[in-house]
């Protein structure tokens, strides 16, 4: 068993690092308090391949891992949790799906636009009665001659509007309950297709986050993504790929905190002592950097699964729920460390406090988490 | 060699423009100074063209003979010309030691002479001394200033050393000097001027040479922006001999020009009151201006690194406190 | 067009503290990092590379460790990579850096060699002019930028204490990079991936045109005699007041001190 980085992983790691130092943190504080998708930030990430990490080099990606994609929204959002979803939602959500189950006409029709940059990819579930019981689909698809008619919304959408792939679950036939829901791809621009409200949030501010709305919005029938009726199928193992992101993207917030945090009590004196030579200090923040160590691995455990092509849903579901709680047991903790001066937007982990908070809602609850673990437990 | 054969301490003057520069006058006095441990004579290496009136100048500021080199190829530094140009001087004057301005003329010829004499040569020192067995030893900062490295060239003549500007004491003036001007005739292989001259602009960026004054109000990161540094003008207005200059971040911020940078990469100052703004002070700062006669900090961050060099250092929004103190400073010198 | 890129890995100094104790340097955990001139000077032939098709090598001395400037400089985009390591080259100044560097660079063909203005461990701006010298090529110093006609001539921007200098010079010539200049690439993820497929070419004495005394301390003039930290000077007093109260103290100073 070895838990090093290769040669190639560091080399990767030091590139994250500089580029999310130099590119990501300088705008962090402004994306957050202007709700302002980094847009620049993606097309910097689109020239150096970030945005393509895991896909193969005939689709148009890099030819990474699923190592070094969990790498780089780990260290993106240790700086900024927004531009770390945005990479997330893109890699996971709608390229990934596609790169499974797509035909060889979708893939390099889709793929190379995508893993390049050019396009931001994005993908769509939710909806308002289809929240944690994602088999409520309301959405409809009818094939009607060559074309697929789609009706409905979706809703908590990230990257919507900015992204040109959209993927869409659907109803193809109601009375088969979730055998009965199929996957499509939907491009930006289809008549019938439109961008709704947008959602003011708690964090993650700068990622757009939005309605979708299909109004007979007539695609083409071999825009259908895997075989029909197995958009549920398809849906799960996506966000399977998904919560090893999310995992991610919690995990940098974790770290991010801790690393301001030892900075901060490194500094701050009270009492005639920095606030790093108390022991309530040095213990709290041994608990929490042993923790996040924890975290890290299980999240880069389910990745190595994923690279090996082995079953990874339950070690997905147990990193995503581990990190995710750790983020928010992290900020919460580096917010009192800061005490008044944490509550103020002058310091970082302010921001982090509200970015950790979705890691435990989107793709998969905390509590859905559990239930992927348990239904392995009581099998 | 014999190096036995090799005697007197050489200072290459710079000119630009036919302005001699203050780094030839300074290291002329530090000359002056080892000659007198040395037993040796200081003299002074003039190229340029129509540039010989100057000599007499460079006598009156401690050389005791002065190499001219009047040329139209001389006119403007280029590597080439004034390479050829001083290996002639080494190779007939046959000097024990070389000092050179580390200027981006000094440092673009110094090397390019020692290599082609063979001979070694350190560069931006900031302490020169004789030692007991008449080598010349050059003190120079390393890893971006932590550490100081003494340097010898035992074996090799001259010994060379580039030195930066501000950093050696110039003499002062003595008109009753008297020295020896040689005219030297170099000759030139000109097929080998590669290189040439297309435009040479002076930029007003305004410029001033911020090693010459006599008070630095510096701002760091703290001053934030263009409008913070217009704060430390209205300061540096009210105190006569007073320029503003500044930290490396604010030079790559682009709020301030480079010529007003102080530190390891910037401009080594030492005036008689050293003002910083703002300043965390970075060890590569620090490098440029510990030699200040008085530092005064201001700084928000208590555990600033520049209260670790700061004679007086105040806890405070220099935001607060600069206004303020231009006031107060406009009625005290009113007086 | 060939260009060759001499890099060189050091120490990031500016994380280096002084234990203050013992007064000396802490290298422990101070990252190796490729030299930020250096960078520059990479990047500028990779704008070349990217406009005339130029094939960049990059040549770097240096213990084995230094593999890994090469292989950053092959994911930002070299072709080729040089690492000139033997034990006969320990203790070279920059006389003897140079005279090694020039002894492979004479083996090479080359139109072009581009190299950073200066090393941030040493600071002494030497090595590349030194390099030119024993090849026997025209230099130009602290460029920041480069406008070359895709044949021969280079026009560079020179930064000199007033301003600028424009120079022309014709290829094979020695450039010198600021880092201020131009701002290196990052490296691409596929270039990463494919970094470690290709060879880092590790060149002992041997494959060089040199005459093997003047390699190494042998070849060296200069001897450091000893190294120290500086003397750290007593802090002066420091006080935390308001704007009022501070203004007071800084005129009381000045006075006493005769500035006004």
């Amino acid at each position: 068993m070895d838990f090093s980085l290769n040669k190639r992983e560091e080399l990767f790691l030091q590139m994250i690092r500089k580029f999310a130092a130099e590119e990501v943190q300088p705008l962090a504080a402004e994306v957050d308090d202007q709700e302002r998708f980094p847009i620049e930030t993606v097309e910097k990430m689109a020239k150096i391949g970030i945005m393509g990490i895991p896909i193969p080099v005939e689709y148009g990606g890099q030819g990474g891992t699923n190592q070094m994609y969990i790498m780089a929204v780990e260290e993106l959002s240790k700086v900024c949790a927004t531009t770390g979803v945005i990479v997330s939602a893109h890699t996971s959500l709608c390229m990934n799906p596609i790169l499974e189950f797509g035909t060889e006409e979708q893939k390099q029709k889709y793929l190379p636009k995508l893993a390049s940059g050019e396009w931001i990819g994005a993908f769509g579930l939710t909806e308002p009665n289809a929240g944690t019981d994602a088999a409520m689909q309301q959405t409809t698809a009818v094939l009607d001659g060559e074309e697929w008619v789609l009706n409905g919304s979706k809703i908590f959408i990230t990257n919507a509007g900015y992204a040109h792939v959209y993927v869409i679950m659907a109803m193809t036939d109601k009375s088969l309950g979730t055998k009965g829901i199929s996957a499509f791809i939907v491009e930006k621009g289809t008549p019938g297709f439109s961008i709704g409200k947008k959602e003011k949030k708690m964090g993650i501010r700068g990622s757009a986050t939005c309605e979708l709305i299909f109004e007979n919005c007539r695609i083409p029938k071999a825009n259908l993504l895997g075989e029909l009726g197995k958009g549920f199928k398809i849906a799960m193992m996506t966000l399977d790929g998904g919560r090893i992101g999310i995992a991610s993207q919690a995990l940098g917030i974790a770290q991010g905190a801790l690393d301001a945090t030892v900075k901060y009590t490194k500094e701050r004196k009270q009492f005639g002592k920095t606030l790093a030579q108390f022991q309530n200090t040095q213990f709290q923040m041994a608990n929490l950097e042993t923790k996040i160590q924890a975290a890290r691995l299980l999240v880069r455990q389910a990745a190595w699964k994923k690279d090996m092509h082995l079953p990874y849903s339950v070690d997905a579901a147990m990193a995503k729920l581990y990190c995710a709680e750790t983020a928010m047991e992290t900020t919460t903790k580096c917010v009192q460390f800061h005490g008044g001066y944490g509550y103020t937007r002058e310091y970082e982990v302010e921001r982090m406090m509200r970015d950790a908070k979705i890691t435990e809602i989107y793709e998969g609850t905390s509590e859905v988490q559990r239930m992927v673990i348990a239904g392995k437990l009581f099998k | 060699m014999e190096k036995t054969d090799y005697k007197n301490i050489h200072v290459f003057v710079e000119q630009r423009d036919g302005v001699i520069q203050s780094v030839a006058l300074e290291l002329l006095g530090k000359a002056h100074e080892l000659s007198a441990d040395l037993h040796e004579k200081v003299v002074a290496v003039l190229a340029g063209y129509q540039i010989k009136d100057q000599a007499q100048m460079l006598i009156e500021y401690g050389a005791d003979e002065v190499i001219c080199m009047d040329a139209p190829e001389l006119k403007d530094y280029l590597t080439e010309q004034y390479t050829q140009a001083i290996y002639q001087v080494v190779m007939e004057f046959k000097p024990s030691i070389m000092l050179i301005g580390a200027s981006t003329i000094g440092r673009d010829l110094a090397p390019r002479l020692a290599c082609r004499l063979n001979t070694g040569l350190t560069a931006d020192c900031t302490k020169l001394e004789i030692t007991e067995d008449m080598q010349l030893a050059s003190t120079r900062p390393a890893f971006g200033g932590n550490l100081m490295a003494t340097i010898l060239n035992t074996e090799h003549r001259p010994q060379m050393s580039t030195v930066r500007p501000g950093v050696m004491q110039k003499m002062v003036r003595d008109n009753s000097r008297k020295g020896e001007v040689i005219d030297f005739k170099p000759t030139f292989e000109s097929d080998k001027f590669k290189v040439r001259l297309v435009k040479n602009v002076r930029e007003d960026k305004g410029t001033v040479d911020i090693t010459d004054a006599k008070i630095l109000i510096s701002g760091g990161r703290g001053v934030g922006c263009k409008a913070g540094f217009d704060k430390l003008q209205a300061l540096a207005d009210v105190l006569p001999g007073a320029e503003v200059s500044s930290s490396r971040a604010m030079v790559d911020a682009g709020v301030i020009d480079h010529s007003r940078q102080v530190g390891q990469t910037g401009k080594t100052v030492r005036p008689n009151l050293y003002l910083a703004c703002g300043i965390s002070g970075a060890i590569q700062h620090l490098a440029g201006m510990e030699e200040s006669d008085l530092i005064i900090a201001i700084n928000k961050d208590k555990f600033a690194p520049i209260f670790g060099v700061a004679d007086l250092g105040i806890v405070c929004d220099l935001n607060k406190v600069v206004p303020l103190l231009t006031t107060r400073l406009a009625k005290e010198i009113e007086k | 067009m060939n260009i060759i890129v001499t890099i060189k890995q050091v120490p990031n100094t500016n994380v280096i503290k002084i234990n203050p104790v013992t007064g000396t340097l802490i290298r422990d955990g101070v990252p190796s990092i490729l030299n930020p001139d250096d960078a520059s000077a990479l990047e500028m032939a990779l704008q070349l590379k990217d406009k005339f098709g130029a094939h960049v090598t990059v040549i770097t001395m240096g213990p084995p460790q230094a593999d890994a400037i090469c292989r950053e400089a092959f994911a930002m985009g070299a072709d080729r990579a040089i690492l000139l390591s033997d034990r006969k080259f320990a203790g070279a100044d920059t006389l003897a850096t140079s005279y090694a560097l020039s002894g492979a660079i004479k083996t090479l063909d080359y139109d072009l060699i581009l190299a950073g203005r200066q090393a941030i461990d040493g600071d002494t701006a030497q090595t590349p002019v030194s390099l030119a010298q024993h090849l026997d090529l025209p230099q130009v110093t602290y460029a920041t930028n480069l406008e070359y006609d895709g044949k021969k001539l280079c026009t560079v921007t020179k930064e000199t204490e007033e301003g600028y200098q424009i120079l022309e010079v014709e290829t094979p010539c020695v450039l010198t990079v600021l880092s201020s200049a131009i701002k290196p690439r990052y490296m691409t993820v596929k270039g990463i991936m494919e970094a470690y497929d290709k060879e880092v070419e590790v060149w002992g004495a041997d494959k060089l045109d040199v005459e093997v005394e003047r390699l190494g301390l042998s070849g060296s003039p200069t001897r450091v005699k000893k190294s120290f930290t500086k003397p750290q000077k007593q802090p002066g007093e420091v006080f935390e007041v308001d704007a009022e109260e501070a203004v007071e103290i800084i005129v009381k100073k000045l006075k006493e001190k005769h500035i006004i």
